[in-house]
């Protein structure tokens, strides 16, 4: 099992060396094996998207035999009368929105956290925790009563508001595990050179938090972009639907009728998503990584 | 909340310090200066703090207490609540549909949650074996975790599993003829329970992280001990990961008690019914939502909601509970 004491390799790589080619070609094989059934459903949508209506459903075919993008071009037509650039425009507001209000609001909070030492710290730290593990929708019925008296229906007002209340536990305590593993030196001492909170948060923290920022707003702005719940109850007024009510809309109108266009529809909408996954893959990743450790 | 004069044991005599600070600078220099000090911190924490306390006391701490009021009594929306006592609760617990739901639900628990962490702790194995290619098939397992949520793939996934369509299809091929899933009120929730194993990629990631983290000499030193693969996993590895194992195990289990979006859009549109055919995928979320916003009975979904805070908070409770018996930490953690 062990290498022998004349290899030169470091101890590391030795042992496995030997075993490198088989034991690696079953592994690959085992992983793309994962893969294919992950996209299997992928791949027959995308490529369902790409045949007329009648041919999708009943068909085993992977890809088109007579392919069309009549799927996609049939998107501009809009859904009852609704351009679907109105749906992006308008998830795309309330995505920036949020992403605007997390960074601000939950990073101010992980600071007071991370690097104020104020009496009732661990009392707030607990409660903020404890909004972790409490079920939405406890919340849900009292705060729609609550944004009814104020006459905030059909506003954005109730998908945002909370976004800029550090309302997401989840960030604020990415966040502050990452200031809490910054070196105490820094702010230490910037405080003796008689900088005050707000500049060593403005200067010296928020610079260094980049990372968990980054992940924290590539977070809020896909889980804004998928939610479905939110806008389901408080917008009634197609033209201010986002892309997920529209899509549903377009499933309740159209249906089985437009099965191409369905499926095409729900892929464009995917699409902001994956060029956020796409492009910054390593900080989701790590930020999910770094959660389940600490935790 | 707003004020911030809870004094801890070693600052006595605060108040009578007020104002003197500059008289006892000479005797005691320290003193009025660190109180200043604290003062300020203070103030400080709980000006940074402020966004969170507004969120928190306006839409977590407020709402909660309205919900509970809600919970026992009758109310529409349109007249002001009138209590009702216990009556919301004796009705939920009468409502044949109601505990259809909770059943429905509980079984999507019991089914998907111990799959999708299977799988994804059975994947995370095999990644963390090599490192080539991993952080490629890392991220192509994690992407179906990030847009499983979004109505897309709902709506994609109703495709899929409807009647003679790909899956029916695939089943045909091996002699298996039970139609499409999501036609059939007994199978809708199995493509459900596969939507959330689809999206194994989540813990996997968490998983991973965790195994990167157990000490190779362990291994090595229960090789020498000639401990076969299994006994290492069992005696190693499940145990020096166990604390992420809990992590996930917590986690999955409340978000699978609160599954709606999918129940709600794979199940639409057939026969009518928001959550199925024969209410198939009524998931509780799913029937709170029927409740309060299609029958708009505030009351009794605020109720329903508060039953499902306690089935979760029980939840939690016996998990950590348990925690003593099965999760190692190492020392100086925690």
């Amino acid at each position: 099992m062990s290498a022998p004491a004349t290899d030169i390799k470091p101890p590391a790589g030795s042992g496995a060396l030997r075993h490198k080619l088989p034991g690696s070609v079953a592994w690959h094989i085992g992983s793309l094996l994962i893969l294919a059934v992950i996209l299997y459903p992928v791949i027959w949508v995308v490529g369902g998207s790409f045949k007329k209506s009648g041919d999708i459903v009943g068909s085993l075919d992977l890809f088109p035999g007579d392919p069309t993008i009549g799927n996609y071009t049939s998107l501009a037509d809009g859904i009852a009368d609704i351009s679907i650039s109105t749906f992006f425009f308008n998830s795309l507001f309330l995505a920036v929105g949020s992403v605007i209000g997390i960074l601000v609001s939950c990073s101010l909070t992980a600071y007071a956290f991370a690097k104020i030492r104020f009496t009732g710290r661990n009392l707030l730290f607990t409660l903020m925790i404890g909004t972790l593990l409490l079920p939405y929708h406890v919340l849900l019925i009292p705060q729609y009563v609550l944004f009814r008296n104020m006459g905030m229906i059909n506003t954005y007002t109730p998908l945002l508001l909370g976004k800029y209340l550090a309302i997401e536990a989840f960030f604020v305590f990415l966040m502050v595990q990452f200031m809490r593993n910054m070196p105490r030196e820094l702010d230490e001492a910037a405080r003796l050179d008689g900088c005050g909170h707000f500049r060593i948060y403005w200067s010296i923290v928020l610079p260094l938090s980049r990372p968990a920022l980054i992940t924290s707003a590539i977070f809020t702005f896909i889980n804004s972009w998928n939610d479905f719940m939110g806008p389901l109850i408080y917008l009634n007024e197609p033209d201010k639907y986002t892309v997920s009510l529209g899509l549903k809309m377009f499933v309740d109108q159209e249906g089985l009728a437009n099965y191409g266009g369905m499926i095409a529809m729900s892929l464009v909408a995917l699409l902001p998503v994956l060029a956020f996954f796409l492009a910054f893959q390593r900080y989701l990743i790590d930020g999910m990584a770094t959660s389940g450790l600490k935790g | 909340m707003g004020t911030t004069v809870t004094h801890a044991p070693a600052m006595e005599g605060l108040s009578e310090d007020k104002g003197s600070e500059p008289r006892h600078g000479p005797v005691k220099p320290e003193r009025p200066a660190a109180l200043k000090r604290r003062r300020r911190e203070n103030l400080a924490g709980y000006l940074f703090m402020s966004p969170w306390i507004a969120g928190f006391l306006l839409l977590t701490a407020g709402p909660m207490v309205a919900s509970l009021y809600f919970a026992f009594t009758d109310y529409n929306l349109f007249d002001a609540p009138k209590w009702i006592g216990l009556d919301n609760f004796s009705e939920m617990f009468g409502d044949p549909r109601w505990r259809h739901s909770v059943q429905v639900t509980l079984w999507y628990v019991v089914v998907g949650t111990p799959l999708k962490l299977i799988a994804a702790l059975g994947v995370a194995l095999l990644l963390a074996q090599s490192r080539r290619g991993q952080a490629f098939y890392r991220a192509a397992f994690y992407a179906p975790s990030l847009i499983g949520a979004s109505v897309s793939v709902a709506i994609v996934w109703k495709a899929i599993f409807s009647d003679d369509a790909i899956v029916d299809r695939t089943q045909k091929i091996f002699g298996i003829d039970v139609g499409g899933w999501t036609g059939d009120p007994d199978m809708i929730i199995y493509s459900l329970v596969a939507l959330t194993v689809w999206q194994f990629g989540a813990p996997m990631v968490i998983f991973l992280a965790g195994l990167k983290q157990v000490p190779r000499e362990l291994y090595e030193a229960a090789e020498v001990d000639g401990a076969g693969k299994l006994r290492r996993f069992w005696n190693i590895t499940l145990p020096m990961i166990s604390p992420v194992l809990f992590f996930n195990v917590l986690l999955e289990t409340i978000h699978s008690f609160q599954i709606f979006s999918s129940a709600y859009i794979v199940g639409g549109g057939a026969g009518g019914n928001a959550c199925g055919p024969a209410d198939g995928s009524m998931v509780y979320t799913c029937y709170l939502y029927v409740q309060g916003f299609e029958n708009s009975r505030m009351g009794l979904a605020s109720a329903m909601a508060w039953m499902l805070l306690v089935a979760v908070a029980l939840v939690t409770a016996v998990l950590f509970w348990s925690q003593k018996r099965w999760v190692h930490y190492e020392e100086g953690a925690r």
